[in-house]
């Protein structure tokens, strides 16, 4: 199977270096060649599973539980100021 | 004195034989003496171990023990604690500070647990040996050349070493049981929905669930019961999640009666000849004391790998797309612009394992793939359920191996990542059918641990919980431990 896997790192937003892409496209290609046994199994009529468990999804009360922890959250940001998330300049 | 089980200490500590700082002081110098041999803990501050431990003791004489009280866990470095870091060994999470507990770490607080330091681990837990942390490899106490699985390696080391009594881990496809089975200790891994995945990294949110490494099965039941419980702040968490008790199913001791399904798909050609030899030995075991041992079939086994390398590394690509350099972790120096940030951030701050599965998953979620990848490895899973409710109309639990070789060599698969998925192959269809499932030890191959693992229907761990604890009582792996150069 032949990938774009420059293609594929940028949808990640992950940067490969020349080397990285190089050793990267063959890998793989044999993991995906490895997955495509998957395509002999026949699921025809087999509904997907999502969740391991028939379970529907659980409710719980629109009520403020943990306050406002907007000094403690943001301390591990590279880069805040003003309580704000500083990044590089989006719009001229 | 450093093999005992979290039982035999809990009951000393009551007696008043000694206390939780003496022990976490023993422990300490234990793990500080091997850790740079085996490289099982990536933070280890024993000031705030023994704080811990002198809280205990105080919260002991004012108002008694609490189910864990004074016991020193070791916490794997994919959960969020206060103190401390939490790394998840990543170059990206270098240094980062977590504002909250997880869910399980306010657990373990509130029953009086000693935090004691971070396990190595895969980075992102995403590896079978322990080799892709950012921190170096962990080191198999058995064989200090061999891995010592993952990906919660260190967690297993450390309770193997005798470097602490028990461990918490996560087991996304086998990283609580396959390291359990090479180090030579028991590991659960709890039906999904049972333990909390608040403030535990995530990886595969569908797949991932917590669980206890610990010496004996009673030591199991005793830190799983503490771990399981409803929390309204995850939303996959079951409102009757609680144990109902564990302890009791253990101590019973007894297989009598037991119907055991034994997978025919699960003793493979390839598969190493002293792995075999113990297990069927383990079956024999069985046998003799009391269960009937009944042939069953799992037909959709041999696509568990495939369809778990679609899901994980696509639900792996969804999570770590937060690793950003914007909130938390690393950014890359002097970025041009946004785009710049982000994939130089990212490139800088994942190791090669963690960027290959991204990879894969972003392919397989990519528009145009997304049908023959994504939602077909969905259908195959659904299959793999079928496979497992059809076998539990037959039997009460599985038996099985729990990996199809001992230990390998540090190194050894590291060039083919394939080859290292196939580690996994018998561990991966319980994470995709959600069921709970245990490793124990059952011999050596080799010179090196052997385990087993038992599976039963969802929320069903006393089952495998008395079984496992039957099987413990009736032989003597439980009293074998390595021997360390630099032990004191």
């Amino acid at each position: 199977m032949n990938i774009d896997v420059r293609k594929v790192a940028m949808l990640a937003r992950i940067r490969l270096t020349d080397e990285e892409a190089a050793e990267l496209g063959p890998q793989l290609a044999q993991i995906l060649g490895y997955i495509e046994q998957l395509s002999e199994i026949d699921t025809d009529d087999i509904p997907p599973t999502a969740h391991p468990h028939d379970v529907a999804m659980p409710l719980r009360p629109d009520i403020v539980t943990n306050g406002n922890r907007r000094d403690a959250l943001q301390q591990p940001a590279p880069a805040t100021e003003a309580g704000l998330y500083i990044v590089p300049k989006v719009i001229e | 004195m450093s093999f005992e089980t979290l039982t035999t200490w809990r009951a000393r500590l009551a007696q008043g034989e000694l206390s939780a700082r003496e022990l976490a002081e023993s422990y300490l110098a234990r793990a500080q003496a091997l850790n740079p041999t085996l490289n099982a803990f990536v933070h280890l501050d024993g000031d705030e171990v023994l704080k811990q431990a002198e809280a205990s003791d105080a919260h002991r004489a004012a108002h008694g023990a609490r189910p864990l009280e004074g016991l020193p866990i070791a916490i794997k470095d994919i959960f969020c604690t206060q103190d401390g870091p939490t790394q998840c060994c990543s170059r990206i999470l270098k240094g980062y500070h977590a504002p909250y507990d997880a869910h399980v770490i306010t657990l373990l607080k509130e029953a009086g647990a000693v935090l004691f330091g971070k396990t190595n681990m895969d980075e992102f837990a995403m590896g079978s040996s322990n080799e892709t942390s950012a921190f170096g490899p962990c080191r198999n106490p058995w064989d200090v050349s061999r891995i010592p699985g993952g990906s919660s390696g260190g967690s297993a080391c450390a309770v193997a070493a005798g470097m602490a009594p028990a461990a918490l881990g996560t087991d996304t496809g086998g990283s609580i049981r396959q390291p359990a089975a090479l180090c030579g200790i028991t590991g659960m891994k709890p039906t999904y929905g049972r333990v909390s995945r608040r403030g535990i990294i995530a990886f595969a949110s569908s797949l991932d669930q917590a669980g206890p490494m610990t010496r004996s099965v009673e030591d199991t039941a005793l830190l799983a019961s503490v771990l399981c419980g409803h929390d309204p702040a995850d939303a996959t968490s079951v409102a009757d999640a609680r144990a109902v008790d564990w302890l009791g199913a253990c101590r019973a001791r007894d297989m009598r009666g037991l119907r055991i399904g034994r997978p025919r798909e699960y003793f493979i050609d390839g598969m190493d000849e002293g792995v075999a030899r113990a297990v069927d030995a383990a079956f024999e075991t069985c046998r003799v004391l009391g269960a009937e041992i009944v042939d069953v079939s799992l037909p959709h086994t041999s696509a568990a790998v495939a369809a778990y390398y679609v899901i994980a590394p696509s639900e792996a690509s969804a999570n770590l797309a937060r690793y950003d350099g914007v909130r938390f972790g690393h950014r890359c120096d002097a970025p041009a612009d946004l785009l710049d940030m982000y994939t130089r951030t990212r490139d800088e701050g994942f190791g090669a394992e963690v960027k290959r599965r991204i990879l894969t998953g972003t392919f397989a979620l990519s528009s145009g793939y997304y049908d023959a990848y994504y939602l077909k490895a969905q259908k195959v899973r659904t299959l793999i359920r079928q496979d497992f409710e059809q076998a539990f109309a037959r039997v009460d639990v599985l038996l099985t191996p729990t990996s199809p070789v001992p230990a390998f060599r540090i190194g050894e698969k590291t060039d083919d990542p394939l080859t290292m998925y196939l580690s996994d192959v018998f561990t991966i269809a319980v994470n995709l059918a959600g069921l709970p499932a245990l490793s124990q030890p059952c011999g050596f191959a080799h010179g090196l641990p052997v385990g087993m693992q038992w599976i039963a229907p969802a929320w069903h761990e006393d089952r495998i919980l008395a079984a496992a604890s039957a099987y413990e009582a009736a032989t003597d792996w439980l009293a074998r431990t390595p021997e360390l150069e630099g032990e004191q």
